[in-house]
């Protein structure tokens, strides 16, 4: 057993939702346990921010990860699969404003690719996180869903994590 | 559950191994269309085009209504399915992450909750 008497009981997990708002727009919602000033930290800081943006049950591996988190600062994450080519995924932090509001651009898709707004909005200690992608078009995010990718993300992965969910179910 | 993905990717598979019909579901996923525009947008009979598009409603990937003399085609529920599919697997991939995120926070909560005590000593 270990010291840790004050902390709230972790037994309930939290609830993830995902819905397609809009023609334009995924929304993914989640409450987290901890104040928004904390969440915003692990989601600014690279080394906090390595250790969760990548589950290592996706079998994948974050090769480098460089984040200038300021408006007009750039991010570039590049991840290898096996022995697959590396993927990076880039873009640039638009709007920074702990610890509420954090927005930013997903370039490698060219033109076709979204923004991402993450709000961070804290209750009685733990802290609604609503991430919104928005794609400049319906026809790019239906081809987004279609060639069953989402920005900045591990499109390829998707199967093994959905299989790799099945067997822990 | 993987043996049905595997049957519904072979038939979409079937369906879109064709440069037409693949073009087909671009423009209808653009703008709803008759089997007489489609023809036309892509140089084809209407024969032709009838049967592209039958082999897109068997698949699931495309509905028809007739009404009067026209004959509309448009995405069917296969597409609907599948992003419902998708969205699902996103939400998944972002619960895998979020549970991570929450570890790390749990953490950084630990810590200053270590470093008060330490202050007030």
């Amino acid at each position: 057993m270990n010291a840790r008497t004050a902390s709230e009981p972790t037994t309930m997990k939290n609830r993830t939702t995902s819905e397609r708002k809009s023609a334009r727009e995924l929304v993914v919602t989640r409450t987290i346990n901890g104040p928004a000033r904390i969440v915003f930290e692990a989601w600014t800081k690279p080394e906090l921010f390595k250790q969760w943006w990548v589950p290592k049950s996706l079998g994948l591996t974050l090769l480098s990860c460089d984040m200038d988190v300021r408006p007009g600062g750039k991010y570039k994450l590049v991840f290898k699969h096996g022995a697959s080519e590396p993927m990076a995924f880039y873009g640039r932090y638009t709007e920074v404003t702990p610890p509420s509001r954090l927005v930013w651009t997903n370039e490698e898709g060219g033109e076709d690719g979204s923004v991402t707004t993450v709000t961070f909005e804290e209750q009685g200690g733990k802290t609604l996180v609503v991430l919104t992608e928005l794609y400049p078009s319906k026809e790019a995010l239906d081809a987004a869903i279609a060639s069953g990718s989402t920005s900045g993300d591990m499109s390829e992965t998707f199967e093994q994590l959905e299989e790799l969910v099945g067997t822990l179910k | 559950m993987v043996q049905y993905t595997h049957a519904r990717l072979d038939a979409s598979f079937a369906a879109l191994s064709d440069a037409t019909r693949r073009g087909v579901l671009e423009q209808l996923g653009r703008v709803d269309a008759s089997i007489t525009e489609l023809a036309e947008r892509f140089d084809m009979t209407l024969t032709g085009m009838k049967k592209h598009v039958g082999i897109l409603e068997e698949a699931g990937l495309v509905t028809t209504e007739k009404v009067g003399r026209v004959r509309t085609c448009r995405l069917g529920p296969r597409r609907l399915e599948d992003e419902t599919a998708w969205i699902e697997r996103y939400r998944r991939l972002w619960d895998a992450r979020f549970d991570e995120l929450e570890k790390v926070v749990e953490q950084l909560k630990r810590k200053e909750k270590g470093n008060e005590r330490k202050d007030r000593k």
